[in-house]
């Protein structure tokens, strides 16, 4: 294999150069393992703390030391935080693929590199800066063996002079990366303030890109989906996690372990409120969930696509059985060996309709940080009130990558734990049975073991009303019926789409998840650079409501907008939808392992639209003219 | 749930409790089925053991095994799990409410094949949990094929012979951890139910197979798992006494003839001596017994292994006293402070 076989880069169109102050993106190309993510994150935190909105995206390799990995960090006034193809900037200390990333370097680009990789000479339409990084570490650091990792801090120094960005704000964010490690901050802050030196000596600026203080990430939060959903999970009470380490969900439960063992032990025992099990697979990781469930735990596992093929026959029983679970699945591509470090939203049909038989089941879309915090409570609740399992459907791009968010506001609803029998309800309802539908919404009641109340025989679909084994063809087709009921009960109680609708368009888009931040910004570039209007449904859950169907009778085109081939969400509403509806509904799809960006969408579009593929871009207004707000909705 | 009182007359149990709530419904397996006659031993030690039915859940996987849950503790909460993935259920069950007492029955093939993953982990990882196997050597519901515990050289009914060795899941019980591994047989009444009062006085993961023939594909002439070839081959490690800690029974005997095992509630168990010395406690003297009767082509029956006092799964999970399940809303949500915290550390 070629390293540059891991390479994100795409060939891209040709664009302006008019872009300069708080709107560029910076690519740092290392080699894992050589310790850069700290001096990225500092970089990130740095632009953050200016107050300039900021995002991060790490495109790594999946291996622990010598792959290459890029780290793109992308700072917008406007906010939009999704994946830019273009670099802007360009940081070359990976000798490896140094000439396919300079190479790829649109014309106007700049780009530091490593002095002895004489980069210089590949390209006369590119500003240059060399910097002997061996010769400036060897001061700053005796030990040999830390150098590798201290001559990153020196590009962060180098880039804070380079770039305009103010080295208190390094520090201060540095101190924030390293915590209490007083050694390593010292040593670090050198190496910083070497790079800067010597760019101030040295390199005289001769690019356009610059940060200068803005005040648009006040009391914003940087994290990343899946701590956010750590988070969510403490809060919305679990206290059965069994999970299996996959990437990339491993971080869910690790940051979720974390927390609950700071937060959640008992204050007068010190005992544990929670139990948290590693499990050999994610088979049995999804079992003790179910166990958990039916015994009356808030129960969940987090796992990614190979897990979720594991855990189908579960699924299945969990549906059946009625047995409230939660699923964080962050979506990766493909199988085994399938670039398990890339991005995708590519499980939507596999887990909405999992396992054998007739089965479908309740997802949550979030899009930001804040959604998975929020989700995360909801799916709790959902799937106790619904007593089935529920999926939560993140992606890389989401789970791994650094956001920036508003703090989570805390929690102002009490746990809904659903229809759980007592002694009052037994009273009303007369005669119990596990799986009769007293409230007509389909949704039976349910006891627990040790609750004092009736005991039942949990099975899968072979029952009756009363839980009672059955192979009786109307006992079956009953339960069959009652469930797709509850199904439908669902529509009212997920969460609602988000939905813009703009009289003058005709055209509308669809989307969700992490693809939200690619639409917002291609809608202001259609607005912008072709005066094409759309109007925007977030989708924030399935089943869907009502609202997608009043959508596809307003517009007169569709335009799903999701990351994976086949066009799985759109596939989902076709089984849904009615012909006249069908008819309008048209795919965009983003299936290269790399988060979706604006400009793919906003040249598929038009190109679909019959607009000329060339287009001359207006410079971007200074005012965001559509939703890209910053953070979540 | 509610139980009425029972009729005058009736035999009550400790707590209380006729056998009504012990019961079962009614078995569809075939006559004469040794599963049967394992869910009479456990109605029968559950019962005299005084054991609440309602803190009982029942767990099982796939097959005829897996079905005799319903036929046993007809108030106690059930879960039919999928084929070979019961301990990873149970084991959730437990971590919801530790104050349960999780009855699991699974089968040779349930166990042995499909389920040979979950079961090491549950070993390994000596969770507080009854564990049957009902050990035919055969997968009954699928009509008769081996499965991994049939014996080299054992022969279907169409003739067909194994050629692969057995698992033995006792040796492997053993090796992978659980604290208590014992081996019965169907027909043996007496030490199958003070084996099963035993393991109900037991802290940690009891591993209990027991040899049950099937009267329908795997009891003719040429199989090792037979009615004929096991009563011929069990070869009981000592004869058993089981004396509960409620009943004030002390039980005398000759020096070296009977070894005394406390278990973990305070019961004890007698065991005596009926060929050479076994001491139950000896790992490596497990090991050997079962080596050395497995060659042979006998089944050691009886106490194979014991640790009373290692720490059981829950034990090191360091839960809080109350089920985690029905904790309130006050302990399982930190506060707003807590949350602020966070958030400022993420500034």
């Amino acid at each position: 294999m070629s390293p540059t076989d891991l390479a994100p880069q795409e060939a891209v169109a040709k664009r302006s150069n008019a872009r300069a102050v708080n709107d560029f993106s910076l690519q740092v190309a290392t080699v894992n393992g050589s310790g850069s993510q700290t001096a990225n994150l500092v970089l990130l935190r740095s632009i953050f703390q200016m107050g300039v909105p900021v995002s991060g995206k790490n495109m790594f390799p999946s291996n622990i030391a010598g792959l290459p990995t890029w780290f793109t960090i992308r700072a917008n006034k406007h906010g939009y935080v999704a994946r830019k193809k273009e670099v802007d900037f360009l940081v070359a200390m990976n000798s490896e693929t140094a000439k396919e990333d300079v190479l790829t370097l649109d014309s106007g680009a700049a780009c530091v590199y490593d002095e002895p990789l004489k980069l210089n000479a590949l390209r006369s339409d590119v500003t240059f800066y060399p910097v002997p990084f061996d010769k400036l570490v060897a001061p700053v650091c005796s030990d040999a063996k830390l150098r590798r990792l201290v001559r990153n801090m020196i590009y962060d120094g180098v880039l804070a002079r380079l770039l305009n960005i103010d080295m208190g704000q390094m520090e201060k964010a540095l101190n924030k990366q390293l915590g209490k490690k007083a050694k390593a901050v010292t040593l670090n802050m050198a190496a910083l303030k070497t790079g800067w030196d010597f760019a101030e000596k040295n390199l005289p600026i001769q690019h356009p890109f610059r940060i200068e203080p803005m005040n648009q990430t006040r009391d914003m939060i940087l994290i990343e989906g899946n701590a956010a959903a750590a988070v969510g999970c403490m809060m919305a009470g679990v206290t059965v996690v069994a999970w299996y380490p996959i990437t990339p969900s491993s971080s869910l439960c690790e940051t979720l372990i974390t927390y609950m063992r700071k937060y959640r032990m008992d204050k007068e025992t010190g005992k544990a409120t929670f139990a948290i099990v590693q499990a050999e697979d994610e088979i049995a990781s999804l079992g003790m969930v179910i166990g958990a469930g039916w015994a009356g735990a808030r129960a969940m596992t987090s796992t990614a696509g190979p897990g979720i093929s594991l855990m189908a026959e579960f699924t299945g029983l969990g549906y059946y059985a009625e047995v409230p679970a939660v699923i964080f699945d962050v979506q990766r591509v493909g199988p085994s060996t399938g670039l398990p470090t890339r991005t995708a939203q590519g499980d939507i049909l596999f887990a909405s309709l999992l396992s054998h038989g007739d089965t479908k089941h309740p997802m949550l879309l979030p899009a930001s940080p804040e959604e998975s915090y929020s989700m995360s409570m909801d799916a709790f609740d959902l799937a106790e009130r619904l007593q089935t399992p529920i999926f939560v459907m993140m992606d890389l791009d989401l789970g791994m990558n650094t956001w920036m968010s508003d703090p989570f506001p805390y929690p102002d609803k009490p746990l809904d734990r659903g229809k759980l029998l007592d002694e009052a309800t037994l009273k009303r309802i007369g005669e119990w049975g596990r799986y009769k539908d007293v409230d007509g919404d389909g949704i039976p009641y349910r006891t627990i073991p040790g609750d004092g109340m009736p005991a039942y025989f949990a099975r899968g679909s072979g029952h009756n009303a009363r839980a009672l084994y059955s192979e009786r063809a109307d006992d079956y087709v009953t339960n069959l019926d009652r469930l797709g009921r509850k199904f439908e009960t669902a529509r009212a109680f997920v969460p609602k789409p988000i939905v813009e609708i703009n009289p003058k368009a005709s055209i509308g888009f669809i989307g969700y998840g992490t693809s939200h931040w690619a639409i917002s910004e291609s809608r202001d570039q259609l607005r912008n650079e072709t005066s094409v209007e759309t109007s925007y449904l977030r989708l924030r859950a399935y089943p869907f409501s009502a609202e997608l169907i009043e959508f596809f009778d307003r517009h007169e085109r569709v335009y799903v907008i999701e990351q994976n081939r086949d066009a799985q969400m759109a596939a989902l509403m076709r089984l849904e939808l009615k012909p006249e509806h069908i008819a309008k509904l048209r795919s965009v799809l983003h299936y290269n392992g790399l988060p979706i960006d604006a400009r793919s969408i906003t040249d598929d579009v038009l190109a679909k639209e019959g607009h000329d593929l060339v287009v001359h871009h207006r410079e971007v207004p200074d005012e965001p003219g559509g939703e890209a707000g910053v953070g979540g909705e | 749930m509610t139980m009425t009182a029972p009729p005058p007359g009736k035999k009550l149990n400790r707590i209380g409790l006729d056998l009504q709530p012990y019961r079962g419904s009614k078995t569809t397996l075939c006559a004469g089925c040794g599963h049967n006659a394992i869910s009479e031993r456990v109605i029968d030690a559950f019962f005299e053991m005084g054991v609440d039915p309602r803190r009982v859940v029942k767990l099982s996987g796939i097959g005829c095994s897996s079905k005799s849950p319903a036929y046993f503790l007809s108030a106690s909460h059930g879960f039919n799990a999928v084929h070979g993935r019961m301990p990873s259920v149970g084991t959730g069950a437990l971590l919801a409410n530790h104050k349960l007492i999780a009855i699991g029955v699974s089968g040779d093939g349930d166990t042995g094949a499909i389920g040979i993953g979950q079961f090491v982990h549950l070993m390994r990882r000596n969770l507080p949990m009854i564990y049957i196997i009902e050990d035919n050597g055969c997968y009954g519901l699928t009509k008769g094929q081996f499965s991994p515990t049939a014996d080299l050289g054992s022969k279907l009914k169409n003739g067909v012979v194994n050629d692969l060795p057995p698992l033995d899941t006792c040796a492997l019980a053993v090796e992978l951890g659980a604290t208590f591994v014992a081996r019965s047989f169907s027909g043996d009444k007496k030490q199958l139910l003070s084996l099963l009062k035993a393991a109900l006085s037991h802290r940690g993961t009891v591993m209990l197979d027991v040899l049950s023939p099937c009267v329908t594909f795997n009891d003719h002439e040429g199989s090792t798992k037979s009615y004929a070839y096991v009563k011929d081959h069990d070869e009981p490690v000592g004869d058993i006494n089981f004396v509960p800690v409620f009943e004030d029974i002390t039980v005398e005997y000759e020096p070296g003839s009977t070894q005394e095992v406390t278990l973990h509630d305070g019961s004890k168990l007698y065991l005596k001596k009926i060929g050479e010395a076994y001491d139950p406690t000896d790992k490596l003297a497990a090991m050997r017994l079962l080596l050395e009767t497995s060659r042979r082509g006998e089944y050691a029956t009886g106490l194979i292994y014991v640790e009373p006092d290692r720490d059981d799964f829950i034990t090191l999970l360091n839960l809080v006293d109350d089920p985690l399940a029905t904790l309130p809303l006050e302990r399982t949500r930190p506060s707003k402070a807590a949350l602020d915290e966070i958030m400022e550390g993420l500034r």
